[in-house]
C-alpha cells in the first residue's frame, strides 16, 4: 500500500468516523438520560437520507406518512393517559406538542412535493420532518414502560427497529439512493486531493459536537439533562421531570441523526435497511466511550471508521465481521470498568 | 391552617407495612422532628410525603391534596426534601449542583443569583470549593451542599432526612446550628433524625416513631427528658 | 390432578402427535415440522434466557453453524447426514464454549449486546465465506436416512423432529429438577446469592450457554435436512429476535412455553401470510415484519409473562411428586462449646477517603449468639460483608476454624462452613420451599449436569431431600414444602432463608437484620428458633437494629460506631455504658 492510498483510506475512515461520531453521541445521549439503547437510531439517519433524496427528485417522501401515523398514535396514547388521570386541562397542550407541531413540517413537505426546492431548503425540511420521529416513538413505545429494566427496553428497541425497517421498505421501496454532493469543490493539500464533501462532513461534525458541548456546559437545560443522566432521583428532587428531559434528549439526538443522514447521503448509497448497520457501527464507538463519555465516544467512532476503511481495502468481504467481532473485546474491556453493576432480577 | 398535614397515612411495599396510620402536622414557621430507632420507617414516611413512594391516607400541603401533585410539582410549590442519601450530582461542580437546585425557579434569573449569593454566604466552605466536583467533597461538605441545593429552590417546607448521618460530632453541631438558623428565612422544617438529642434541642415539637407507628409526641423540651424515648432506642420495654 | 392423571393426559397427547400424519393434511404436517424445529431452538433460549437470565439475541447463529456444517459435509464432502449431526453438534458446542468463556463474565445488557455482536458477525461470515456458497448458500442437501429408510417426505421427518423435541423436553425437565438445574434456576437471584450458596455462577452459566447452543444445533441439523437448502437468511439476528418472541409469547420461564410459543407464532405467521395480501397486495412481505414487531412490542408492554403462566391459573394443579427423601447427608461435628471459631483481627476497609470499618477486632465462640449492633452508618453491614467475603479487606485478618479466610472468595468461605441470610430476602419466588432448601445442600452434594439430565443422581437426591425436609421441619415449615416461596409472608420467608442456610450444615450462621419488618409474633418465633439452634451447638452472628429483640437473645454484643468497635460485652453491660447511650441517642448538639 502506498502512502497515497493509506492517506486516502485514512481520509475515508475519518469521514465515516465523523458521521459515526454524530450517531454515537446521539445514542449515548439517549441512553444516559433514558436508559434506552435506542437501536432504531440508525434508521432515523437513513430515513433522513432517503427523505432528502426523495425531495431532490421532486417526489413526496414516505416519511410524511410515517410522521402522520406516529403523531396520531402518540396523541392517542397521551390523551388516554391524561383522561385516565382526569388531567383534562393538559389536553390542549398535548394536542399542540404531539399532533400539531410534528404535522407542520409534514404538511409543508407534502405541499412542497412536486416542486423543486433549493438545496438548503431541502436539507432544512428533511431535518424538520425527521425530528419528531424519535420523541413520538418514545411517547408511544418507551414511556409506558419507562421503569422497565434496561434489558427489556433493549428488546423493545430491537423489535422497534424491525418495525421501522419494514415501514421503511414500504414507504421508500427497495432501491438505494444517493443524493447530489453538498459541494463539488476539491482541494489540493500538500499533494493530496481532498474532497470538499469530506471536509464539510468533518467540519459539520466538529461544529455540532461543539454546539452540544456548549449546550451541556453553559445552559441550565443542558445541565439538567446531564443531571438526569447522573442521578434521576436527585433530578426529580430539584424539580426536573424525567419525561421532559427524555423528550429533549430524543429531540437533540434526532437532530444529530438527521444531520448524519444528510451528510452520508451523498457519500454512500443508502437503502431502507442501511440504518441498522450504521447504528451498530456507531454503537461500537459508543461502547468504547462506555456509554457515558462523549469525547471517548468520538474517538472510538473515528477508530471504527478507520478500521472499516482499512479492512475494506484488504478484506472487503469481511469488514463487517471484523467490526462486529471487535465489539466483543470492547464490551469486555468496558464492563471491567463498571465495578459491580447492580444485578437485575426479572419478575417473571 | 397547617402547612403540611399527614392524616392516617400508611406506606407499604414488598410484603412490609413500613408505616402504619401515622398522623402529624407542621405549622408555618415550626421545626418539627420525627425521631426513632433505625428501621422505624422514618425514611419511608418522607419518601411517601415527597411522592416517591405510594401511600394510603390523606396528605395535604398548603391546603392542596398531595394526590394531585407529582414530585416535581411539589418542588415547584416549595415543598422539598434532602434525602438520607443526599442524591447529589457527583460529576457536576458545586456551583452546578447549586444552580440546578434552583431549576424550578429558572425563569427568575435575578432571584437565582441572589439565592446563590445567600447560599455561599451561609456556607463559606462551598464558596471555596465552587468549581470542584461534588464527589470530591467530604461528608460534612456534601451535607452542606445538599442543604444549600435545597435552599436554592426557596422552599417553604423543607424535609431533612438524617442530616447527622455519618458526620463527626463537631460537624453535627454546625449542621444543626444552620438548621436552626433557617427559621429566620421563614422555612418550616420537618426533621427526621436518629440522633434524638440533637434533634430535640433544635426542634419545637417532636414525634417518636417506632416500627411504623407514632408512639409518643409532645413539645421537644418535654420529650428530651422522657425516659420512654430512651427505651425506644435502647430497648427495655420488657 | 393426580400424577397418574397427568401421565395419562401426556400419553394421550403423545399419541395424538404420533397419529397426526394420518389425521392432518401434508401442509399441516409441514407446519408442525417447522414448529418442532423452532421449538428446539426456543427450548434452548428458555433455559438460557428465561430461566438462566442471560438474554440472548444470537441463538440463530448456533442454528446456522450446525446447519452449514452438515450442509457442507453432506454436499461438498459427501459424508452421511449422521456424521453431519455429530460434527455440527460438536462444532457448535465448541464455538459456544469459546464465545461463552469470553462473554459470560459480562453482566446485564452488556451480555445481550455481545449476543447481537456475534450474531451479526456469524451472519456476515456465512454470507462471505466462499466455500459456504456466500449469499447463494448450499443447496441439494440430501435427506436423513435411518438404516435403509430415507426421510425425504415431511411425514417421515416429522417423527424424527418430534422425537428429538420430546426427548429434549424431558431431559431438560430432568435437568431443572436436579442439583445443577436448581443452580441454574438460582442464577437470577444474583451473583451474591448464588456465591453464598457455594455455587460457581460462571461455570453454571457457561454450561447452560453450551446446552442452549447444542439444542440450537439439533434444530439446525434438522432444518438443513428438511428444507434441503441453507443460506444466511434464516440465521440472521431478526430470526434470533423471532425466537425471543416465541419464548416470550409462550412464557419465558417455562419449558412448555417453547412449544406453545413456537406453535402460536408459526401459526400466526402463517395466517398473516394469508390475510395480508388481501388487505394490501404487493406490500405483504414488509407488512408481516411490521405486524410482528408491533405485536411483540405490545406483548412486552402489557403481557410479558406469556401464555403458559396465564393458562396455568385456569388449569388444575398437578400433585407434586412425593419427596423421595431417605437417608442423610454427612454432617459436621460442631466444635466444642466455648472454643473461638471466628477471629476478626484489625479488620479495616476503606472506600476512597471514608474508613467504613476501622481496625475492628472480636471473636465468636462456638455455641454462642453474638450480636453486632450500632447506629445507622456504623459499618455493621460492611463488617458483615468482609467476613462473608463479599468485600475484600484492606488490612487485618479474619480466620475461621483455624483457617485464614481473609483473602478467600465468597464461594469458598461458604463451603468452609459460614452460611448467611440477607437483609432483603434473596429467594427465588417461583421455587418451592423444598427446592429452595435443597439449594442450600449444593455444597454438600456432587451430581453434575450429566447425572442430572439422565437421572443418575437419584440416590444422592434422596439423601439431599431428606436433609432439606429435616431443615424445613426445624423451622416449622415442613407442611408447606411444596408451596412457592413467593407466597409466604415475610416472617416465613426469613425462616425459609434460615432453613436454606442450615441445609449447608454451617458451623457459623450469619444473619443480616433478620427481624426487620417482622411483627412481634414473628419475632418471637424467630427468637425461639435461634435459641433452639444455639442449644444444638450452632454458633450465630447477627446484625440487628431491634434492641428488644437482640438484647433478650444474644450472649454477647459488639457495638460499632463510625466504623470502630465501641465496646463489647453482655447486653446488660453494654446497655448501661454511657458511650453506647451517646452513640445511639446522639451527642449534645
Amino acid at each position: 500500500m502506498t502512502g497515497e492510498i493509506a492517506a486516502i483510506l485514512a481520509m475515508d475512515g475519518i469521514a465515516s468516523g465523523a458521521i459515526y461520531v454524530l450517531i454515537g453521541l446521539g445514542l449515548v445521549l439517549i441512553f444516559a438520560v433514558t436508559r434506552v439503547i435506542f437501536v432504531p437510531f440508525g434508521d432515523i439517519a437513513a430515513f433522513t437520507a432517503l427523505t432528502l433524496a426523495s425531495l431532490e427528485t421532486g417526489g413526496r417522501p414516505g416519511t410524511v406518512g410515517l410522521v402522520a401515523v406516529l403523531a396520531v398514535l402518540a396523541m392517542a396514547v397521551e390523551a388516554t393517559a391524561l383522561v385516565r388521570n382526569r388531567a383534562f386541562h393538559r389536553l390542549p397542550r398535548a394536542l399542540l406538542f404531539y399532533l400539531v407541531l410534528p404535522l407542520v413540517p409534514a404538511a409543508a413537505v407534502w405541499f412542497a412535493g412536486g416542486t423543486t426546492l433549493s438545496m438548503p431548503l431541502r436539507i432544512v425540511l428533511s431535518l424538520a420532518l425527521v425530528l419528531p420521529i424519535a420523541p413520538l416513538l418514545d411517547r408511544i413505545v418507551f414511556r409506558p414502560i419507562a421503569d422497565a429494566s434496561v434489558l427489556l427496553l433493549l428488546t423493545v428497541a430491537v423489535a422497534l427497529h424491525f418495525a421501522l425497517s419494514g415501514l421503511g421498505l414500504m414507504f421508500f421501496g427497495p432501491e438505494g439512493v444517493r443524493t447530489k454532493p453538498l459541494t463539488d469543490t476539491v482541494f489540493d493539500i500538500a499533494g493530496l486531493i481532498v474532497n470538499g464533501q469530506m471536509l464539510l462532513i468533518l467540519a459539520a461534525s466538529i461544529v455540532f459536537c461543539g454546539l452540544l458541548f456548549l449546550y451541556f456546559e453553559f445552559t441550565i437545560q443542558g445541565k439538567a439533562l446531564r443531571a438526569t443522566a447522573i442521578n434521576r432521583i436527585g433530578a426529580r428532587l430539584v424539580g426536573i421531570r424525567p419525561t421532559s428531559t427524555g423528550t429533549i434528549a430524543y429531540l437533540l439526538a434526532s437532530l444529530l441523526a438527521g444531520i448524519s443522514g444528510v451528510l452520508i447521503a451523498p457519500v454512500t448509497t443508502i437503502f431502507y435497511d442501511s440504518g441498522f448497520l450504521l447504528g451498530l457501527k456507531a454503537f461500537v464507538g459508543a461502547i468504547i466511550g462506555a456509554m457515558v463519555s462523549y469525547p471517548v465516544t468520538a474517538l472510538g467512532a473515528v477508530m471504527v471508521g478507520l478500521l472499516e476503511s482499512y479492512t475494506s481495502f484488504w478484506l472487503s468481504a469481511y469488514k463487517e465481521v471484523l467490526v462486529f467481532s471487535l465489539l466483543i473485546p470492547v464490551l469486555l474491556w468496558r464492563s471491567l470498568s463498571f465495578a459491580g453493576s447492580e444485578e437485575e432480577e426479572a419478575e417473571e | 391552617m397547617a402547612l403540611l398535614s399527614i392524616d392516617q397515612v400508611s406506606v407499604g411495599y414488598d410484603k412490609v407495612e413500613a408505616v402504619r396510620g401515622v398522623s402529624l402536622a407542621i405549622e408555618p414557621g415550626q421545626i418539627v422532628t420525627v425521631i426513632g430507632p433505625n428501621g422505624a420507617g422514618k425514611t419511608t414516611l418522607l419518601g411517601a410525603a415527597i411522592g416517591l413512594l405510594p401511600w394510603r391516607g390523606r396528605m395535604s400541603f398548603d391546603g392542596i391534596d398531595l394526590r394531585r401533585l407529582d414530585v416535581e410539582a411539589r418542588i415547584e410549590r416549595g415543598f422539598c426534601l434532602v434525602p438520607e442519601t443526599r442524591e447529589l450530582f457527583g460529576d457536576l461542580s458545586v456551583s452546578d449542583n447549586l444552580l440546578l437546585g434552583g431549576y424550578s425557579r429558572r425563569r427568575d434569573s435575578a432571584g437565582l443569583k441572589q439565592s446563590l449569593a445567600d447560599v455561599y454566604g451561609r456556607f463559606p466552605r462551598l464558596n471555596e470549593r465552587r468549581n470542584q466536583k461534588a464527589s470530591t467533597l467530604s461528608g460534612g461538605e456534601r451535607q452542606m451542599l445538599a442543604l444549600g441545593r435545597a435552599l436554592m429552590a426557596k422552599p417553604r417546607l423543607l424535609m431533612l432526612d438524617e442530616p447527622s448521618l455519618g458526620l463527626a460530632p463537631i460537624i453535627v453541631r454546625e449542621v444543626f446550628r444552620i438548621i436552626a438558623s433557617l427559621r429566620e428565612l421563614g422555612v418550616s422544617i420537618l426533621l427526621v433524625e436518629q440522633n434524638a438529642r440533637a434533634a430535640l434541642e433544635t426542634a419545637d415539637f417532636g414525634y417518636v416513631l417506632e416500627t411504623g407507628e407514632i408512639v409518643h409526641s409532645g413539645a421537644a423540651a418535654d420529650l428530651m427528658h422522657d425516659p420512654r424515648v430512651t427505651a425506644s432506642y435502647l430497648g427495655g420495654h420488657g | 390432578m393426580t400424577r397418574l392423571q397427568f401421565h395419562l393426559v401426556s400419553a394421550v397427547g403423545v399419541l395424538l402427535l404420533a397419529l397426526a400424519p394420518a389425521l392432518l393434511s401434508p401442509f399441516s404436517i409441514t407446519l408442525l415440522n417447522f414448529i418442532g424445529i423452532y421449538a428446539l431452538a426456543v427450548l434452548g433460549l428458555v433455559l438460557l434466557s428465561g430461566i438462566g437470565g442471560m438474554l440472548s439475541f444470537g441463538q440463530a447463529a448456533f442454528v446456522g453453524i450446525a446447519a452449514y456444517a452438515t450442509a457442507w459435509l453432506t454436499v461438498k464432502a459427501g459424508y452421511s447426514p449422521w456424521i453431519g449431526l455429530v460434527v455440527g453438534v460438536v462444532l457448535t458446542g465448541l464455538v459456544a464454549a469459546i464465545l461463552g468463556a469470553v462473554t459470560l463474565r459480562l453482566g446485564g445488557h452488556f451480555l445481550s449486546l455481545s449476543t447481537i455482536a456475534w450474531g451479526l458477525a456469524t451472519y456476515f461470515l456465512f454470507g462471505n465465506v466462499p466455500m459456504l456458497g456466500q449469499y447463494n448458500g448450499i443447496s441439494e442437501i440430501p435427506p436423513i436416512a435411518i438404516g435403509g429408510y430415507v426421510l425425504s417426505s415431511s411425514n417421515s421427518i416429522y417423527y424424527l423432529i418430534w422425537v428429538f423435541l420430546i426427548v429434549s423436553l424431558v431431559l431438560s425437565a430432568n435437568l431443572l429438577d436436579s442439583r445443577e438445574g436448581r443452580a441454574v434456576r438460582a442464577l437470577r437471584g444474583g451473583q451474591v446469592m448464588t456465591e453464598s450458596l457455594g455455587i460457581n455462577p460462571f461455570r453454571v452459566k457457561l454450561i447452560t450457554f453450551v446446552i442452549a447452543a447444542l439444542l440450537s444445533a439439533l434444530s439446525g441439523w434438522l432444518y438443513a435436512h428438511m428444507s434441503r437448502f441453507v443460506s444466511p437468511a434464516p440465521f440472521d439476528v431478526s430470526v434470533g429476535i423471532l425466537y425471543l418472541l416465541m419464548a416470550m409469547v409462550g412464557g419465558m420461564a417455562y419449558l412448555s412455553g417453547a412449544i406453545v410459543g413456537a406453535a402460536v407464532v408459526t401459526l400466526l405467521k402463517n395466517s398473516i401470510q394469508d390475510w395480508l395480501p388481501v388487505i394490501s397486495p404487493g406490500a405483504s412481505g414488509q407488512l408481516e415484519v411490521i405486524v410482528f414487531s408491533v405485536l411483540f412490542i405490545l406483548l412486552l408492554q402489557r403481557a410479558r409473562a406469556g401464555i403458559v403462566p396465564f393458562a396455568l391459573r385456569w388449569l388444575p394443579r398437578v400433585q407434586p411428586m412425593p419427596p423421595i427423601a431417605s437417608g442423610s447427608l454427612a454432617h459436621r461435628q460442631q466444635p466444642e462449646r466455648g472454643q473461638p471459631i471466628l477471629n476478626v483481627a484489625g479488620a479495616t476497609r476503606r472506600f476512597g477517603g471514608l474508613v467504613a470499618v476501622d481496625n475492628v477486632s472480636f471473636e465468636v465462640k462456638a455455641g454462642e449468639i453474638l450480636g453486632l449492633i450500632g447506629p445507622n452508618g456504623a459499618g455493621k453491614t460492611t463488617m458483615f460483608n468482609l467476613i462473608t467475603g463479599a468485600l475484600p479487606l484492606n488490612q487485618g485478618k479474619i480466620s475461621f476454624l483455624g483457617q485464614d479466610i481473609s483473602r478467600r472468595a465468597q464461594r469458598q468461605i461458604a463451603r468452609a462452613g459460614i452460611a448467611r441470610t440477607f437483609q432483603h430476602v434473596k429467594l427465588r419466588k417461583t421455587m418451592t420451599l423444598l427446592d429452595t432448601v435443597l439449594l442450600g445442600t449444593y455444597g454438600r452434594t456432587h451430581s453434575g449436569f450429566f447425572a442430572g439430565v439422565l437421572r443418575l443422581d437419584r440416590a444422592e437426591e434422596a439423601r439431599a431431600q431428606a436433609e432439606a425436609m429435616r431443615q424445613l421441619q426445624r423451622v416449622g415449615l415442613a407442611d408447606r414444602a411444596f408451596e412457592l416461596a413467593g407466597n409466604l409472608p415475610l416472617g416465613n420467608q426469613r425462616l425459609l432463608e434460615i432453613a436454606r442456610a442450615l441445609a449447608a450444615d454451617p458451623a457459623l450462621l450469619m444473619l443480616d437484620e433478620p427481624a426487620a419488618g417482622l411483627r412481634s409474633a414473628e419475632k418471637a418465633e424467630l427468637a425461639h428458633l435461634l435459641e433452639a439452634l444455639r442449644a444444638e451447638g450452632l454458633s450465630i452472628l447477627l446484625v440487628e437494629h431491634d434492641m428488644d429483640f437482640v438484647m433478650g437473645l444474644v450472649d454477647r454484643t459488639v457495638v460499632m460506631d463510625f466504623g470502630a468497635k465501641l465496646c463489647e460485652g453482655t447486653p446488660a453491660v453494654v446497655r448501661s455504658d454511657p458511650r453506647v447511650q451517646e452513640a445511639y441517642l446522639g451527642g449534645v448538639a
